[in-house]
């Protein structure tokens, strides 16, 4: 294996071990916040039980997220530095202003969200609480402003192989951003749901019956039956976009090959191959493909063939890949869709979480981490998807790439990866430890040692 | 002076050099003193681990977040030098990394996960910890030697990764002496007073080797009038290393004034050296190679990021100020309640 393969695969680690933490962390800091603003207005002890927990899993998740992102900073240095010297001009603001308008902003006011409760007034803490969920988000911003725009560039212009600013608004503001983001938040806010409501079942099933976990599960539920519906609307006006601006990457999700065919089936499962430029076994429903893409019976739409140049090079991506992980969101969602309505139902019926059958709550149990499954599989579909551009039509991956010896980054390559194996284990262990320790009812504090100094205090004051 | 503030790809350049220092210079300071804590684990007993950590929870991911701001300028900045100076150090990057990444987590995992694996994540903590202070000193002194491997410039640079690291649990000492009481403050006195040695032995090593290996940095130090003008820089700093021998034989003292003395001028000593540094490279970005005029991005990107940074840095400098404030005082054990 060259530089450039190992190079894509590090990088892909490295992105894919951090986009499941702010997928949590972006949504969990608005329930963090809900939990507390509820606590203000109803003065009812079980939110405020729910934040004590649930900032635990949060504190857990951002630092896992801050530790792997700033990995990432270093390796557009390290494995990419033709990144920065043809589109510096761009992404270095973009950047910029991602750490100057979040990461501190998140950094400073955790310790305070965190540690201040009894030292800040309550006002403060709240605050505190707002300013960190809303950092997460502004952090997500920028870096899918920057996405995006490696997407679908405008605004810029090419001098000598380096791209310039034109018009910022339109760099910022390009076209797959409204789609790309609020799909991102979506999925944050699905991740989250479905968390808060697998570990509240699962402190349930092992006997926890406080209202701290009734009040997180029906928070999960609602929150998840509410957004998915939204969610499947709005990849679909997504995926009319990428069609619009890179309908190469459409072609490979729907594995449709031939442009000129018409009317386009749908196809609902299929073996892509790329020797033979065909599907060498599919199930696809006529005419659907033109109705959902086109909304007409007979309309076309650009097939992998009409991306190949006349010289034979391959201009669209990796045709399967992008297929299937597209399939395993679809899936995941439609799991979401069906589970999340479900329980809505039975709860509505029974009282609460009293009312859904316990092999549901096992269900939920099991979909925990889905949301990260549906959010890995629609980030791969988007990124292949790109190939073979790092900046569509502007950059190549493999123009970008350093020139380090393959054996460097193979054996950081698998340092990485056994850091991130035995992290994303413990982590995991750590979630259900957190939660069986809550269900026995343990205390919450953190710390149990006494002050330094307290006990000698405690032995020289005269015993009233 | 008013002939460089006529031309942006003057000025710019200057400003975003002096942005990316002051970056450097503040999160060697502050994530000096939480990675110094880390280097002094193995040392404690285990409850004053807890305190430890207590001292620099609140502040540990704000800190290290100064790295992220150094290094998103030097990409923004000047990405001619990025590339060629994060290529040359890949593999102490790279340690330095999951060296981050170990300490970042163990504050979370120490504190969460069973009782039993408390010691594992202690463990983690001050792995990581080491792990990044030596792969900074170790990238420091190969910048000094012009990023070029050989026997010999590799052999400086691990000699400046222990004096790095050393200096690191100095300060982080000095931080402690600052954050506790009782016996865990007696024992970071101590500890200050067996690091000073080697932040001298260190400090001492850089001052020789930066000008023996460059007669550019030589000829900026020892030719007139700059020697004169440069003579307070050691004098200072001389005199500052006596200030911290004398305050750490009073210290602690029985109403716990000056506990803040060594700390402080741990900091003020962290300036001298950093500008120091400072000196002998400019104009250079990767040393005797690319001066930062060369390596700067498009005025007109930079000018972007200025305009945001006048309004912002003052904001997150502001704020920084506010958590130091609320957690004032002694370090308490840290709890979510």
């Amino acid at each position: 294996m060259d530089t450039l393969i190992l190079s894509r695969i590090q990088f892909g680690a490295n992105i894919s071990f951090h986009i499941l933490f702010p997928t949590i962390t972006i949504a969990l800091g608005w329930v963090l916040l809900f939990f507390k603003l509820r606590f203000q207005a109803t003065g009812d002890g079980k939110w405020m039980e729910a934040y004590r927990f649930w900032v635990k899993v949060f504190a857990l998740s951002f630092a896992m997220g801050v530790v792997s992102g700033i990995t990432m900073s270093f390796q557009f240095g390290t494995n990419w530095p033709g990144f920065m010297e043809h589109v510096g001009n761009i992404a270095g603001p973009l950047l910029a202003y991602e750490v100057m308008t979040a990461f501190f902003l998140e950094a400073v006011f955790l310790g305070i969200m965190l540690f201040g409760v009894s030292r800040v007034p309550p006002w403060l803490h709240t605050l505190a609480t707002f300013l960190v969920a809303f950092g997460t988000t502004m952090s997500a911003f920028w870096i899918l402003v920057l996405n995006s725009w490696m997407h679908t560039p405008q605004g810029y212009e090419i001098r000598d192989g380096v791209a310039y600013a034109t018009n910022w608004l339109e760099i910022i503001f390009n076209p797959s951003l409204p789609y790309r983001f609020s799909h991102t938040l979506l999925a944050s806010g699905l991740t989250v749901a479905f968390l808060l409501a697998g570990l509240s079942a699962f402190r349930w099933l092992r006997g926890d019956r406080s209202d701290g976990v009734r009040a997180a599960m029906r928070t999960g539920v609602t929150l998840g039956a509410l957004l998915i519906p939204v969610q499947i609307f709005v990849g679909d006006m997504h995926g009319l976009n990428t069609l619009e601006h890179q309908p190469a990457k459409v072609a490979a999700m729907e594995g449709h090959w031939d442009g000129d065919k018409s009317p386009v089936p749908l196809v609902l499962f299929a073996l892509p191959n790329a020797e033979t430029r065909e599907n060498d076994f599919e199930i696809a429903i006529p005419y659907l493909g033109s109705l959902i893409l086109t909304h007409s019976l007979d309309g076309k739409i650009p097939g992998l063939n009409d991306f190949v140049t006349e010289d034979g090079e391959v201009l669209h991506p990796p045709v399967a890949k992008v297929f299937w992980s597209f399939r395993v969101m679809v899936a995941t969602g439609m799991a979401m869709l069906v589970m999340s309505w479900a329980a809505m139902w039975f709860m509505r019926r029974g009282r609460g979480i009293e009312g859904l059958p316990k092999p549901m709550l096992y269900g939920f149990v099991a979909m925990g981490f889905s949301g990260w499954i549906a959010t890995l599989a629609g980030w791969y579909t988007t990124e292949i998807g790109r190939q073979p551009w790092l900046v569509d039509g502007v950059l190549r991956t493999a123009d970008a790439v350093a020139d380090v010896p393959a054996g460097m980054v193979l054996g950081t390559l698998l340092a990485y990866l056994a850091v991130y194996a035995a992290l994303i284990f413990c982590y995991i262990s750590v979630l259900t430890y957190l939660a069986a320790k809550a269900a026995k009812g343990e205390p919450t504090r953190i710390f149990d040692t006494p002050r330094s100094g307290e006990a000698e205090v405690r032995a020289i004051t005269p015993a009233e | 002076m008013g002939a460089i503030f006529s031309d942006p790809a003057q000025w710019l350049p200057l400003t975003f050099a002096a942005l990316m220092g002051l970056s450097i210079l503040i999160y060697v300071v502050l994530d000096g003193f939480d990675l110094g804590v880390g280097v002094l684990f193995p040392f404690a007993e285990d409850a004053e681990k807890d305190r430890m950590v207590a001292s620099i929870g609140p502040f540990w991911d704000a800190n290290e977040t100064w790295l992220v701001l150094a290094i998103g300028i030097l990409l923004v900045a000047f990405p001619a030098a990025h590339g060629a100076i994060l290529t040359a150090l890949y593999l102490p990057v790279a340690i330095m990394l999951i060296g981050l990444i170990l300490r970042g987590v163990s504050f979370e995992f120490r504190a969460k996960a069973p009782a039993a694996q408390k010691r594992a994540w202690n463990n983690a903590f001050f792995i990581g910890s080491m792990m990044t202070s030596l792969s900074q000193g170790f990238m420091l002194g190969l910048y000094i030697m012009g990023l070029q491997w050989t026997v010999w410039t590799v052999g400086f640079a691990t000699l400046t990764a222990v004096f790095l690291t050393v200096a690191y649990s100095f300060i982080g000492a000095t931080w402690l002496v600052l954050k506790t009481e009782g016996a865990l403050q007696l024992k970071a006195v101590e500890w200050s007073k067996g690091g000073i040695w080697g932040l001298v032995l260190g400090l001492g090593a850089v001052s020789l080797a930066s000008p023996l290996v460059s007669p550019r940095i030589f000829d900026k130090w020892f030719s007139f009038p700059e020697i004169v003008l440069l003579a307070p820089l050691p004098l200072m700093f001389c005199l500052l290393i006596g200030l911290l021998f004398v305050g750490l034989k009073r210290l602690p003292t029985a109403d716990d004034s000056f506990a803040w003395l060594p700390f402080a001028a741990t900091i003020v000593l962290f300036i001298l050296a950093f500008f120091g540094l400072a000196y002998s490279f400019y104009p250079y970005v990767v040393p005797e190679q690319l001066t930062i005029y060369e390596a700067a991005s498009a005025p007109e990107s930079l000018l972007i990021i200025l305009v945001g940074t006048v309004f912002v840095l003052p904001a997150i400098l502001g704020y920084t100020v506010l958590s130091y404030v609320i957690f004032r005082g002694k370090a308490r054990a840290l709890s979510y309640d």
